[in-house]
């Protein structure tokens, strides 16, 4: 039988959420280098921040579920 | 490549510290080290060790959390002084009396008072045991019902929270002093070596956000982020100078985010509070938006915080849970695959040690960006 709480279900679905947006940033990211490589180092850390924002909402929610 | 430069002059010095920093730990629980495995065995627990299944969840969340004591290798702990403030006035003494009982089963006479310590806390003991032997009085599962004295032990956290001072303060004197002796030459030995991460923190991180104005603002955010890189360095070091989770605590990170609230708003300029309290809006509109504005000011710091305490309590609670499936499924085998995944995992928590120190800067950096902002 499998035992644990309706809180795991919740955060596994904020991963898959935050995978989703971390994945999107990424690819888009990586398109903008890939058109405008001298503009890297400013895309990276403008991707970095929009990455850190997405992650942050996972996060919540791993908070929330372990609280 | 010679880099033993790096290491001449200041590390005599360095080692004289930390040595004095451990030995004020050192002397006690050594008298204390060698009975206490005796004494913990012999304490009511009936059931036989083999028989107690492995627990993931509460063995991760024991290793993240703080502690009173200092665990080293086996059953050898560093006794960290207990400072408890009672109705009596302050008490101390060594962690170690408590023998690593975590259960309440043990109480401290100390002043005519008398102390259990149940899942790190401290509590007044009860008069008499309970039917599983604690001294405290249960109320469901975990709640304890007792009253606590004012803790405001040396913990682990606190004193790797002064290591680390130790650290960057030995690190940065060394800077400035390289800065101060070779003004107008190439930097050497441990000034090359911090010298592009400052650069860093200031054009990539200052001037992008903060515009003109970033020299006034350059001291916090070097502060803030070499205390949270290195703190994060030192979370990752499994045994001893390491080993507690100072950046993972939700205490810290609060506090480094007030700071950084302080900062917005003690620099906000006009424009900064017209835009939360009268902004270019039909004033019907007001009703919504200035509330929202308002709770915007305190949900900034609040996510700083958490994105920091969440991102390295998952990190440490990655590696743990790796780590532990070994002793889940109970084979050996089993380490052939978790080892080398947890060791990849460390080597990304090296990576995100650096990434989050740099995003809460160059967050903090950013706000405060926007709170000193003029318009045009």
């Amino acid at each position: 039988m499998i035992t644990g709480s309706i809180a795991a279900i919740g955060a596994g679905l904020a991963a898959i959420g935050a995978g989703m947006g971390i994945g999107k940033i990424g690819s888009s990211a990586m398109e903008g280098i890939a058109r405008q490589p001298e503009a890297a180092s400013k895309i990276q850390t403008a991707m970095l921040i929009a990455a850190a924002f997405v992650e942050a909402v996972a996060l919540f929610a791993v908070v929330v579920a372990l609280v | 490549m010679d880099c033993s430069h790096v290491f001449d002059f200041k590390v005599n010095r360095l080692v004289v510290v930390f040595t004095l920093f451990l030995a004020f730990f050192f002397v006690t629980p050594l008298l204390y080290a060698q009975e206490d495995t005796l004494k913990t065995t012999s304490a009511a627990h009936a059931e036989p060790e083999a028989e107690k299944k492995f627990n993931l969840g509460k063995f991760a969340l024991h290793h993240i959390a703080d502690s009173h004591s200092w665990h080293v290798i086996g059953d050898t702990y560093i006794g960290l002084p207990v400072m408890l403030y009672t109705e009596s006035g302050l008490v101390t003494f060594n962690s170690n009396e408590f023998h690593h009982d975590d259960e309440a089963e043990l109480v401290v006479e100390k002043g005519g008072q008398r102390f259990v310590k149940m899942h790190e806390k401290i509590y007044y003991a009860s008069a008499t045991a309970n039917e599983h032997g604690q001294f405290v009085e249960l109320e469901g599962e975990h709640h304890v019902k007792n009253a606590r004295p004012l803790d405001f032990s040396m913990t682990k956290n606190v004193c790797t929270l002064l290591l680390s001072v130790v650290v960057i303060l030995a690190v940065f004197l060394n800077v400035a002093s390289g800065y101060r002796k070779r003004t107008g030459k190439s930097p050497k030995g441990l000034q090359s070596w911090m010298e592009p991460v400052i650069l860093f923190v200031r054009d990539d991180i200052a001037k992008p956000n903060l515009g003109h104005k970033y020299e006034r603002f350059m001291p916090y955010l070097l502060t803030v982020f070499f205390f949270i890189w290195f703190n994060n360095m030192l979370g990752l070091i499994p045994f001893l100078p390491g080993g507690a989770n100072l950046t993972g605590n939700i205490s810290v990170t609060v506090v480094l985010a007030t700071l950084t609230f302080i900062m917005i708003n003690f620099n906000g300029n006009k424009y900064y509070w017209k835009h939360i309290f009268t902004p270019d809006v039909p004033w019907w509109l007001y009703i919504v938006l200035v509330p929202v504005e308002i709770i915007g000011i305190f949900t900034k710091p609040i996510a700083l915080a958490i994105r920091l305490f969440a991102n390295i309590t998952a990190g440490h609670i990655l590696g743990l849970a790796l780590i532990g499936l070994i002793f889940v499924f109970n084979s050996a085998a089993v380490s052939l695959a978790s080892v080398p995944f947890a060791l990849f995992i460390g080597a990304i928590e090296l990576l995100v040690a650096f990434i989050q120190a740099f995003i809460f800067t160059i967050l903090s950096a950013l706000f405060i960006g926007m709170a000193i902002e003029e318009h045009h």
